[in-house]
């Protein structure tokens, strides 16, 4: 019997050839695939390879013997005998008109745009050897549309792959960006052309994550960094996500998933700025207070479940689709918020400076963290919180604009006192990580006993809805961990009916949580994210302080400043409102 | 001697298209009668035999199509008539919707008994608004009347009819994007697999006729002396239903037998080209169909000798342009649909008709060069070769053959 089932469960294998070259896969394999075995790579522009099959370029088309039209690699499946030819006249001309077309219809000033050097149709061009298109512009000049401090589009250098209505509408279940039109009037736009911001698009920057050219990229804010960085009147922080610190590796020919924390900060010492700390400890700052609201409602009747709300993408997601579940939400400022608010008053204080003259720069590894910084609430007195919000793209940008050689870089560690953080933060920046960061904490604060095994390894791991109970002085605590938005929906679809089994919920707008946010590395895929989850995990084992709680910079911030979790001063500086935001087909 | 045939067209005028009862007295239902008592792989080899191909333009065999519906494992599989008949020139399919209705309600609920299938989809293109109610009016009383729900004719058979209206894309008519538009979703064609037959509509399994091949079927059942067996040739066998239009002087639909020539039927059946014109080229099957001039005249109308002949039969449409319009200036009119009808999503098609455009306007201009001709035909080349669906596939068949066939159109002379 088991035999029986373990044969029918084994994949056959398919003997084919690709350019005479001999090769046997798994049934079920594509051409693509195949020939990546074999070393080929078969040029693609819409297949992503964590995305459902488009098959719309058509660049990857081949030649199979018998076959009268030439057919898609993406999404051809291999047979028995099959006799694939990836490189014959036919798919040469193929190839070089599809891009050449493209390119007739792609605004072609690559020296202006943002993702030159980093742009799959260059790249191919390139490779192709394309120098001038003989076919004549047909580009419709655009401006771009830069009306959210997020996102910008432009349109003019869009080409249609449909990657971005893919990481829409199959990753966050939104469908903010669609096609629109037909023939060579089809587009990429919005409903009602509106802007971004005034649809149902929550600014996670997904889209841009997956644009193979420059048509959707993030709000570009390095001028003002290095504006800031210049003026000598101003004392410039800046503080860095727990996810940047393993992604950023990637632009700089390191393996996805490298640790460079100590070549990070001392490149942001040499890019002149005056103290770089760690959103880490804005980090633990959160799991007291978020810690502390969750264990008031827990014992004095609260809206139930709880949610996190360090996601911005998941706030915005919140306000615009779920405004009557709001009061669910922690009502904790994120830890880049509480970490800006910090910054201007005890940090000023302490420092001394005159909180004008200081600037509060963020790294993150999020397009709707810039967002997130504009809110009002973000501030008090004329100040906001955080002034400017850079994503790791564009670190990465300003590092290689100053030529530093990231992997050659010494190490350094953040400053004090606002650099030391623990474990539990570090891991804030996968899915999972704050409800376990969360937990340690509160299991303690219950119990008044030590927690002996930190790993909470129900809530780890890639999967897209995770959920475990944890038993807490007799009392279970029913716990859930989403990522992607097309997950909170179905979680919320429950808070919303009432019928939530949960007391305590997580949820990350993007895949994998932070380390896969849409202001990470081009190139970012699940595979990736995996590993830079580990490479999280591994900080996390590494470093002897492993609760929030027991940081030291913490305890001695609420002793001389800021006195209890939830107290008044917690209250006025670290915790937040939300509001309903209407949707333009709500009339 | 008359070169029309009335098999298909036998029950034209013959009853009250909004009275199954009248249907019913010439013979109507007889042939499901038939049917439901019949084991259904007899009914897919009958069709076989008779070597039906799908009339809707790429000519698949019906008998394999249905052989293959059956096959399919899966649940609540639909079979749907494709009367979305967008290719220009062609109203054959109006024709026999319009003049025998039930025929059609008939054959689809003998193609849901031979398919296994519990529903039926009629997808009529937008423009067809007015045969509405004659199709409403015949599902319904075919309802009325136990053809249609449950236990039909009191076998274990159970079968539903709907009637969806397209918005009037000829993009369509293609399968994946038919189904798409009954979905609710823009009718846009998706790849390939998977195929309809295991995931079509609804992701059920799905067998796709056209009008004419569906209407073929109850009158075959029927056709105990062998009528349609004793029309056409070896490989094109029976009649066929064909559309004329253009510079002729009795343009619309006849039915034929198979072998009839294209001079009879443009001289005999359609009175001629107007005021005695010469012809200056002939489209076969529609705008996506291939062209050919006058030396064609004499080849019999079957799907052998067409394709010979450089041509196909398509959809069955016939378009003859006399010497008054240039070949240049028929295909910028043609190139213009296309333009016009492509979905927009894959980049051999959404641009490539775009460029072809362009340069066929040069050439009408007298300002291409013998590289945008270079240019032209390998865009033309690469779309029908990797476009994702049979529109972009086929867009370009009429330049094509327009480049064989009328070759000193394109030499527009000096090196470039």
């Amino acid at each position: 019997m088991m035999t029986a089932e373990n044969e029918s469960k084994e994949i056959p294998m398919v003997h084919l050839t690709i350019n005479n070259i001999p090769i046997e896969v798994p049934q079920g394999t594509k051409i693509m695939q195949a020939a990546a075995k074999l070393g080929i790579d078969i040029p693609h522009l819409c297949y992503h390879e964590d995305q459902r099959i488009k098959a719309h370029c058509r660049l990857c088309s081949v030649e199979v013997v018998g076959k009268r039209r030439l057919l898609a690699a993406c999404s051809t499946e291999v047979w028995e005998g099959m006799e694939v030819h990836t490189d014959t006249q036919i798919v040469r001309d193929t190839q070089v008109s599809i891009l050449q077309l493209m390119l007739a219809n792609h605004h072609r000033d690559c020296l202006s745009c943002p993702r030159n050097q980093n742009c799959d149709l260059q790249r191919l061009c390139s490779r192709f050897n394309i120098l001038e298109s003989p076919l004549p512009s047909v580009v419709k000049e655009e401006p771009r549309i830069e009306t959210n401090p997020s996102i910008v589009r432009d349109p003019a250098k869009c080409i249609r792959c449909g990657r971005c209505i893919r990481a829409c509408k199959d990753v966050q279940g939104i469908a903010a960006l669609t096609y629109a039109g037909r023939s060579s009037d089809i587009v990429v736009t919005t409903a009602f052309n509106k802007p971004m911001e005034a649809t149902d698009c929550i600014l996670c920057g997904q889209c841009s994550l997956v644009c193979p050219t420059g048509a959707i990229v993030e709000k570009d804010d390095t001028t003002k960094v290095l504006d800031a960085l210049q003026d000598p009147q101003k004392h410039v922080i800046v503080q860095v996500a727990p996810s940047v610190r393993v992604a950023l590796g990637d632009a700089f020919g390191l393996e996805p998933g490298a640790i460079v924390t100590g070549q990070m900060v001392t490149a942001l010492k040499l890019l002149g700025f005056d103290r770089v700390f760690d959103t880490n400890f804005g980090a633990d700052l959160t799991i007291m207070e978020e810690g502390a609201e969750f264990l008031d409602r827990l014992q004095n009747g609260g809206t139930l479940p709880m949610m996190t709300s360090c996601s911005p993408g998941w706030v915005n997601y919140m306000e615009k689709h779920f405004p009557d579940c709001i009061g669910h939400l922690s009502s904790a400022k994120s830890p880049m918020s509480m970490f800006g608010a910090i910054a201007k008053t005890y940090y000023a204080e302490k420092a001394g400076i005159d909180v004008k003259d200081i600037v509060t720069v963020s790294v993150m590894p999020c397009t709707a963290k810039k967002f997130e910084a504009a809110r009002p609430e973000m501030g008090r007195n004329g100040q906001q919180d955080v002034d400017i919000v850079l994503t790791t793209r564009e670190l990465i940008k300003l590092i290689k604009y100053v030529g530093l050689r990231l992997r050659q870089l010494p190490e350094s560690d953040f400053d004090s006192p606002l650099g030391l953080a623990s474990g539990a933060a570090a891991i804030f920046g996968t899915t999972g990580g704050v409800m376990e960061a969360a937990l340690r904490t509160v299991y303690e604060k219950l119990t008044g006993q030590t927690l002996e095994k930190l790993a909470f390894n129900e809530v780890r791991g890639f999967e897209g809805i995770k959920e475990c109970s944890v038993n807490i002085n007799g009392r279970e605590i029913r716990i859930c961990v989403a990522h992607t938005l097309r997950n909170a929906r179905r979680i919320m679809e429950q808070v919303q009916q009432g019928t939530s089994p949960y007391d305590f919920i997580e949820i990350m707008a993007c895949p994998g949580g932070c380390i896969g946010g849409g202001g990470q590395p081009i190139g970012t895929t699940n595979a990736i994210r995996k590993k830079r989850m580990a490479a999280l995990y591994e900080i996390d084992r590494s470093l002897p302080l492993r609760k929030s709680h027991d940081n030291p910079e913490i305890q001695t911030l609420y002793k001389e400043f800021l006195g209890e979790p939830l107290g008044e001063k917690a209250h006025e500086l670290l915790h937040t409102t939300y509001h309903k935001v209407s949707k333009p087909y709500e009339f | 001697m008359s070169k029309t045939i009335r098999f298909l067209t036998r029950n034209f005028g013959q009853y009250d298209t909004s009275s199954i009862g009248s249907y019913m007295k010439i013979g109507g239902f007889e042939a499901l009668r038939q049917a439901v008592n019949m084991d259904p792989e007899e009914i897919c080899e009958m069709l076989s035999d008779a070597k039906i191909r799908g009339r809707g333009g790429a000519e698949y065999p019906l008998g394999r199509k249905w052989h293959q519906a059956r096959a399919v494992r899966g649940e609540n599989k639909v079979v749907v008539c494709n009367a979305d008949e967008g290719e220009t020139t062609t109203f054959k399919d109006r024709a026999l919707i319009q003049n025998d209705p039930f025929n059609l309600i008939e054959a689809l609920i003998i193609a849901g008994f031979v398919c296994g299938a519990t529903d039926g989809y009629i997808y009529m293109r937008a423009e067809y608004a007015c045969l509405r109610p004659l199709l409403l009016n015949a599902i319904r009383q075919a309802k009325n009347y136990g053809f249609l729900g449950d236990n039909i004719l009191g076998k274990d058979f159970n079968f539903n009819l709907h009637l969806y209206s397209g918005g009037g894309a000829y993009v369509c008519g293609e399968g994946t994007a038919l189904i798409r538009s009954i979905e609710g979703k823009a009718g846009r064609p998706r790849m390939k697999p998977p195929f309809i037959k295991v995931s079509g509509l609804f992701a059920r399994p799905t067998c796709l006729n056209n009008v004419e091949s569906l209407s073929i079927v109850p009158h075959l059942l029927m056709d105990k002396d062998g009528v349609y067996a004793s029309c056409g040739s070896d490989e094109s066998i029976g009649t066929k239903m064909i559309s004329v239009a253009g510079n002729v002087n009795n343009p619309g639909v006849f039915e034929i037998p198979f072998g009839t020539t294209i001079r009879e039927i443009i001289y005999n059946l359609a009175g001629g080209i107007q005021h005695d014109r010469e012809i200056q080229l002939i489209q076969f099957g529609g705008a996506s169909g291939k062209i050919a001039d006058a030396s064609i005249l004499d080849t019999p109308y079957t799907y052998d000798d067409l394709r010979a002949a450089g041509v196909m039969v398509g959809s069955g449409g016939l378009l003859v342009i006399d010497k008054r319009t240039s070949v240049i200036d028929f295909l910028r009119m043609n190139q213009e649909f296309f333009s016009e009808e492509s979905c927009g999503q894959c980049t051999p098609c959404r641009e490539g008709n775009l460029h072809i455009k362009i340069i066929l306007d040069k050439i009408a201009n007298h300002t291409a060069t013998a590289e945008d001709i270079r240019i032209m035909a390998t865009i033309a080349r690469v779309m029908s070769m990797s476009s994702l669906c049979g529109l972009g596939e086929t867009a370009q068949n009429t330049l094509q053959s327009a480049m064989l066939t009328f070759p000193e159109v394109f030499d527009v002379g000096g090196n470039a």
